[in-house]
């Protein structure tokens, strides 16, 4: 092995460990049975994650959690279908600046979206509930689908959907019957993606929400009390395993949905 | 015979370009009809203008008497076999060939029967449940067929159902079309840059250049009586030799260098002769070889220049006249042929029966 090949491995995994390190510290934290955060370790326990079961709090948090996370998922899935189909199969004035426009809160701060919506919404006179933080995650997850579907339908041979109309069937049955079932795959991983995106989201939450909190609102708040800091922990262990297995599914469905239309022709 | 499609002067422009350029054919019910050209001469634009997939920009089709104006591609009389075959490849052979007949109003063992007797037509009997990703080809082409068939339409549309396949399947798939089409009496329109697949599958064929149709005849008779140099040279191979004319009533006399004075009929000669000049085309297989040695004497002395061996046939380079013209002459390696070889003195007897002349 040349040096610098040695070195660059170093360099690796170097960069890998403070990546994950830290991520590591909350499971094991969280089986750790003082409620002091600190090494060395005093031994292991499950009641931290015992008490998650009776923070009603909490319940109420994660269940609103759950409804942002679905509703806004759904959401911007299906506006993303919409404008990827749009992008890709037609072409007309203004679809480059209006794409751009749509990517851009993928870039932008969240803080200065979630500032931005705070001021519209007040200045429409609207409340400040779930659903203005489902408005805020769906343009959070917009351009994440769109990006996903752009690629889905950009596989899809368009003879597919002649052959279709050829066959006999009109727009909306091609839809049903072609187009559909081969995105699918790209539906889902969209819908997996904004799942997982919407449930760990704190700033635009944070700003956006009324008396109703989100999981990681929630999670903040904690931080006050320093005895409920393991069980805080436990409650990110968990989220963590469920944001892993969320991102693993989509990254499956995002393949299937390459392969199965590379071997269209 | 009824005539089924009716092209009516139909244009055809992408922004400034004119695909199709004022097309007017009549194809007949029962016509196994091809459209031939080069890339990009329109022929696809057409097949898809009479599919419904493109709407044009002047002009009329009617179908089966029908005007198809504004008519959606999925209520035509018409069905499709795609260039790369279009299978649903989420679905098996037998959903794929099934897809069409779900609006109809057909008992599921009626629909059962259709597919069985659609499969075994196409060949594909055994393969009814397999997925369209673990097909070969020459089977997607074969699903693609049956799957248009079922519907029964007046009109199938082949849009170069052949190109993917290589050589061998190709020509035994021309010979299979061309069975299927005699045994289900269906109009074919076959899109096709390939002459001679043209040629040995179909009734009738229109030669498009540049949007525009230059000739439509029977293949023996586009093959012999090329109406212009284009044509001509597009099907097969030709000679072109420059001629004056002489004399132009019923008869026409020319005189040129290397074939020197000669008669042919005026049904032999396309285009207005309001110059006296001619072209003379001759195909390469209208003009034979005999040794100069020999005892039967040519009509014009040459020399071989260049001689190609295809197998069957060899073409020579035959260098003759004054000047430093070239005739191509195409020799059957048959029983009895003579071998020539680069440099050997020849004498060439042309079939004069078989001469065109284009007045341009």
């Amino acid at each position: 092995m040349s040096r610098s090949t040695k070195y660059l491995k170093i360099f690796a995994y170097t960069y890998l460990i403070f990546l994950y390190a830290p991520a590591l510290l909350l499971p094991l934290f969280s089986f750790n049975a003082s409620q002091i955060i600190a090494f060395p370790l005093s031994g292991f326990t499950t009641n931290w994650f015992e008490n998650l079961l009776y923070q009603e709090t909490l319940h109420e948090a994660l269940k609103n959690s759950l409804i942002v996370a679905v509703s806004s998922s759904i959401l911007g899935t299906i506006l993303g279908v919409l404008a990827s189909r749009a992008a890709t199969r037609y072409d007309f004035t203004g679809k480059q600046i209006s794409l751009t426009f749509i990517l851009a809160p993928l870039v932008l701060p969240e803080i200065i979206v979630g500032v931005a919506l705070l001021i519209v919404l007040i200045q429409l006179g609207l409340p400040l509930n779930l659903w203005s933080v489902v408005l805020g995650h769906t343009l959070l997850i917009l351009p994440f689908s769109i990006l996903i579907m752009n690629s889905a339908f950009s596989n899809l041979d368009i003879s597919l959907e002649e052959a279709s109309m050829d066959l006999g069937e009109n727009q909306f049955g091609t839809f049903y019957r072609v187009i559909l079932p081969l995105v699918f795959p790209g539906i889902m991983a969209s819908l997996l993606i904004g799942f997982t995106l919407s449930l760990d989201e704190f700033i635009i939450a944070f700003f956006l929400t009324g008396t109703e909190t989100t999981l990681p609102v929630y999670i903040w708040a904690q931080f006050r009390f320093p005895k409920k800091l393991p069980t805080t922990m436990a409650l990110g262990t968990v989220l963590l395993i469920v944001s892993l297995i969320l991102l693993s599914l989509s990254e499956y469905f995002r393949r299937r949905a390459a392969n199965s239309q590379n071997s269209v022709l | 015979m009824t005539t089924l499609v009716e092209v009516q002067d139909i244009s055809k422009s992408f922004g400034a370009v004119n695909a199709v350029d004022g097309v007017s054919l009549e194809i007949d019910q029962g016509q196994f009809f091809s459209l031939l050209g080069p890339s990009g001469c329109g022929k696809t634009t057409l097949l898809r203008l009479i599919a419904g997939f493109e709407r044009p920009s002047s002009g009329h089709l009617l179908i089966d008497n029908k005007p198809m104006d504004g008519v959606e591609p999925n209520l035509r009389p018409t069905n499709m076999v795609f260039q790369n075959y279009a299978i649903f490849p989420h679905l098996n052979v037998e959903q794929n060939v099934a897809y069409g007949l779900r609006k109809k109003s057909i008992s599921k063992i009626e629909k059962e029967e259709m597919i069985n007797q659609v499969l075994e037509l196409v060949g594909l009997s055994e393969l009814n449940l397999r997925s369209a990703n673990a097909l070969s080809g020459g089977q997607k082409q074969r699903v693609a067929l049956a799957r248009a068939l079922i519907l029964k339409p007046k009109v199938l549309l082949l849009d170069e159902p052949l190109s993917a396949l290589d050589k061998k399947l190709r020509e035994q798939m021309q010979l299979e079309l061309r069975h299927l089409q005699r045994a289900v009496g269906i109009t074919f329109i076959l899109v096709t840059h390939d002459q001679e697949e043209a040629l040995t599958m179909s009734d009738k064929v229109a030669v498009m250049f540049d949007g525009k149709v230059e000739q439509v005849a029977s293949p023996r008779e586009l093959y012999e009586r090329p109406t212009s140099q284009r044509v001509a040279s597009f099907i097969g191979a030709m000679n072109f030799i420059n001629g004056t004319v002489m004399e132009a009533k019923n008869e026409i006399g020319i005189n040129s260098d290397i074939l020197g004075p000669l008669t042919i009929s005026r049904s032999q000669v396309f285009g207005d002769l309001t110059e006296n000049k001619i072209i003379i085309g001759i195909r390469p297989e209208r003009i034979s070889i005999v040794s100069d040695g020999s005892s039967v004497t040519g009509s014009i002395s040459g020399r071989i220049t260049d001689a190609s061996y295809f197998g069957e046939t060899t073409y020579y380079k035959v260098a003759c006249g004054k000047g430093s013209e070239t005739l191509t002459v195409s020799a059957q390696n048959s029983f009895g042929q003579m071998d020539y070889q680069i440099g050997e003195e020849v004498k060439l007897n042309v079939d004069i029966k078989s001469l065109v002349g284009f007045s341009d």
